[in-house]
């Protein structure tokens, strides 16, 4: 029919799968400080040039340098520092925990400390954040008690959700942190809606997205983003890249072809890409879309680069679908490393503190662990009390409901 | 013929229809390279490549839009949905794409696709990772509804549904995928080897759509389930001493009327089981159709047996789950009833 050769389907392919090490020149990386800092009113177009690149602050020796350095507050920074410590503890307790099978399910943040944790410190406390299951950085740097999110994790009758979640769907409106659905993409157009009412009502409070980079092929991430332009809303559209979704790559979302700042620009979003284990990258990057957004000046799209440190979860092994130990060649190292490198060369931080601060975060779970498990875990069978899962359902309870928990409570 | 799990079973329906069939894909998250979160497809891609078998991204609504429009073409896709709990970003494409297309084109377009999804609780999988949402399907007009309860009809009813020219929504209840369970969670695992229906045979083979099984005769009462709720009806049985006869519909919709108009006019009594929650839920549909075809044999108000209508709590999973004691008490009521 046509003199053109046989179509052929292509499907990307990681570099890197057991037994061959990945190749990470497909990510790019600029060298600090090379990226420009475009003023906050920049108009969103003009950010096309530099979603390509790579927004960095911390140079290989860990001197700050560049335009995005946010000259900030030695104090904060360790407070940066020591949460992201307290957060990895936290989740070397719990996978543990879990292992003795006191608690159903987990799945931890290691090697992407930094974006969260970052970003909390450059939000006000009540800026409402709708964080994924791997952002548990943003509640421990907001000081929510590590008890109360041990209680949810174990299920058990001091979890303030009353059971109804799997392990790590946190939720408390107090610390600004939205309940995390488990259903992905879900919140990150939600934000988008709770900042345009805060717009409506002409509040001074911002919102916070968050998303994987696997998740952004959901159309509920398109849809933020065009809501998001078109109203100018308030909000950080976070797109964390840890290049993987469970066993695939962050090719079959689509990161062969484009990056995933591109799309924000795209949409007429200002948006950026961001060495998400440089923690004073992503402390300056935030408050610049913070800036942003409580200027009135609209959203912004942040890539943030790092990798999934761990297993997807506790239900996966990844030496089964990706190089075993490759974080350690990831090419941006561990945020931890790098912000105490920092510290250290400024004088803020030493070797003795370092071990102190390990010491102490250490013991600092230890004691939430031993005071939540004093409430019960679910293996213990110490949970909400089953009549309990009849409420919540509405408001106020049908009917039909007080017959099904009287039924319940007998053998019907 | 050869023992299998539910997964293998499943996993070799595919594997068989790609062999047979040039027109045959497979796709969806994670069911490349890993095989699948519950293997169902592991081995397949390094079989059949990746044009044949292969990742999708994380778009619901994307890959049920591909598999009509790759079903257009003359393709037959398999497509996965990591479980049930996540279809819903595809729900348009299955009701407003595929279910009508037929139709809408008076035949000159159809939509060949079987959408598998993993269904049901029992794995502390909280609300995310429980629900059985049969019935928003079934009342769906253009689509078939499948959910087998062991490995020879998973492999039978999944090749019948590959082959079957409508699309077929095809559940898989999770539970059930490395043994029967019958609702004692507190006990030890079985495992498939155990029973006879995971002897399956290695090549092709179908169970008709549209048939029901008799899983258990019986003569005091009827008990109409399907999937997990099979296991969980016969120990129900067993415990209650009451000689149900339980058929499992495998076909949800459309079904087969006959044998349960059969059974029910024979034993007068009728107590129907599922998971999913109560109101609306497939059950009705089943009350009515009894009511409809056997009210002049019906000795006793019909039971249904289903999970609370509540989301699916994950730590009182087990509180919310139908299990043996419910169904036996609804067993009693409906036999004792004058
Ligand atoms: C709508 C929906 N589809 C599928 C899933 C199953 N699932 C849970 S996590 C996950 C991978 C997500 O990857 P990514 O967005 O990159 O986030 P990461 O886990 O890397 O933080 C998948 C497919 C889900 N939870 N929700
Ligand atoms: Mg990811």
């Amino acid at each position: 029919m046509s003199g053109y050769p046989p179509l052929e389907l292509h499907v990307p392919e990681p570099s890197g799968r057991p037994g061959r090490e990945t190749d990470f020149s497909y990510l790019k990386v600029s060298p600090a400080g090379a990226v420009r800092r475009p003023p906050v009113d920049v108009r969103p177009i003009e950010t096309e040039d530099i979603v390509d690149l790579l927004v960095r602050v911390l140079d290989d020796e860990g001197r700050a340098v560049g335009p995005w350095d946010p000259g900030a507050d030695p104090g904060l920074l360790r407070r940066g520092l020591r949460a992201m410590l307290l957060t990895r503890a936290f989740d070397a307790r719990m996978l543990v925990a879990q292992r003795q099978k006191k608690i159903s399910f987990y799945m931890q943040c290691l090697g992407e400390e930094a974006v969260g944790i970052g970003q909390a410190l450059a939000l006000e406390p009540d800026d409402m954040c709708f964080p994924t299951y791997r952002q548990q950085g943003i509640l421990v740097a907001r000081g929510y008690p590590l008890v109360d999110m041990m209680c949810q994790l174990y299920s058990n009758e001091r979890d303030p959700i009353k059971g109804r979640q799997l392990p790590v769907m946190y939720s408390s409106k107090a610390h600004g942190f939205y309940s995390v659905a488990g259903n992905l993409g879900m919140g990150f157009v939600q934000a988008v809606g709770w900042a345009m009412a805060s717009a409506i009502k002409g509040d001074t409070r911002i919102a916070s997205a968050w998303i994987g980079d696997g998740s952004t092929a959901e159309a509920d991430f398109h849809n933020a983003l065009t809501f998001a332009a078109v109203y100018r809303a308030p909000v950080i559209l976070n797109v964390v890249n840890n290049q993987w979704a469970i066993s695939s790559f962050q090719g079959i979302a689509g990161g062969e072809a484009a990056t995933f700042a591109t799309r924000g620009v795209g949409n007429g979003i200002a948006s950026l890409r961001v060495d998400g284990n440089d923690f004073l990258a992503v402390l300056a990057a935030s408050r610049w879309a913070a800036e942003r957004a409580r200027r009135n000046l609209g959203p912004t799209l942040v890539e943030w680069i790092t990798y999934r440190g761990g297993a997807h979860s506790t239900a996966d092994d990844p030496s089964k679908y990706r190089p075993a130990d490759e974080w350690k060649r990831f090419p941006l190292g561990d945020p931890v490393e790098r912000l105490r490198r920092h510290l250290a060369l400024v004088g803020a931080w030493s070797d003795e503190e370092h071990a102190r601060t390990l010491k102490e975060v250490e013991e600092e779970v230890l004691a939430a662990q031993r005071e939540a498990e004093s409430h019960g875990t679910l293996a213990s069978g110490h949970v909400h009390d089953a009549s309990t899962m009849f409420d919540d359902v509405y408001k106020e309870m049908p009917a039909h409901l007080e017959r099904q928990r009287g039924q319940a409570g007998g053998t019907r | 013929m050869t023992t299998m799990t539910m997964v293998q079973a499943i996993r070799s329906a595919m594997d068989v229809m790609l062999g047979r069939d040039d027109d045959v894909v497979v796709f969806g998250e994670d069911v490349g390279y890993f095989g699948g979160v519950f293997r169902c497809t592991d081995g397949l891609q390094a079989k059949y490549g990746t044009p044949r078998v292969f990742d999708t991204p994380i778009a619901e609504g994307g890959i049920v839009g591909v598999a009509i429009g790759m079903g257009a073409y003359g393709l037959r896709p398999v497509a996965e949905i990591q479980f049930a709990d996540y279809v819903y970003p595809g729900y348009d494409q299955i009701v407003s794409g595929a279910a009508r297309l037929r139709y809408r084109s008076a035949g000159d377009f159809t939509a060949p696709i079987t959408i598998r999804m993993p269904c049901g609780g029992g794995i502390y999988g909280g609300q995310t990772h429980s629900q059985s949402p049969e019935a928003l399907f079934t009342h769906v007009c253009g689509l078939r509804t499948v959910m087998p309860s062991n490995p020879y009809d998973a492999k039978g009813l999944l090749i019948a549904s590959i082959e079957c020219d409508d699309p077929v929504i095809f559940f898989e209840p999770k539970r059930l995928y490395n043994g029967p369970f019958d609702g004692h969670h507190d006990r030890p695992m079985v495992p498939w080897s155990a029973h006879p229906l995971s002897e399956v045979p290695e090549g092709h083979y179908t169970v008709p759509l549209e048939s029901a099984a008799v899983f258990r005769p019986g003569e005091a009462v009827t008990v109409l389930t399907y999937g997990t709720m099979v296991w969980v009806a016969e120990a129900a049985a067993r415990e209650t001493g009451i000689d149900a006869e339980i058929i499992d519909l495998r076909s949800l919709w459309p079904l087969d009327l006959d044998t349960i108009v059969g059974s029910v006019s024979r034993t007068g009594r009728c107590v129907i089981v599922h998971e999913a929650t109560r109101t609306s839920g497939f059950g009705a549909e089943l009350a009515a159709l009894v009511q409809e075809h056997c009210f002049y044999h019906l000795e006793a108000p019909i039971e249904r047996v289903t999970g609370w209508d509540t989301p699916y709590p994950h730590a009182q999973e087990w509180a919310y789950f139908p299990g043996p004691q419910r169904v036996g008490a609804a067993l009693r009521r409906a036999t004792e009833a004058a």
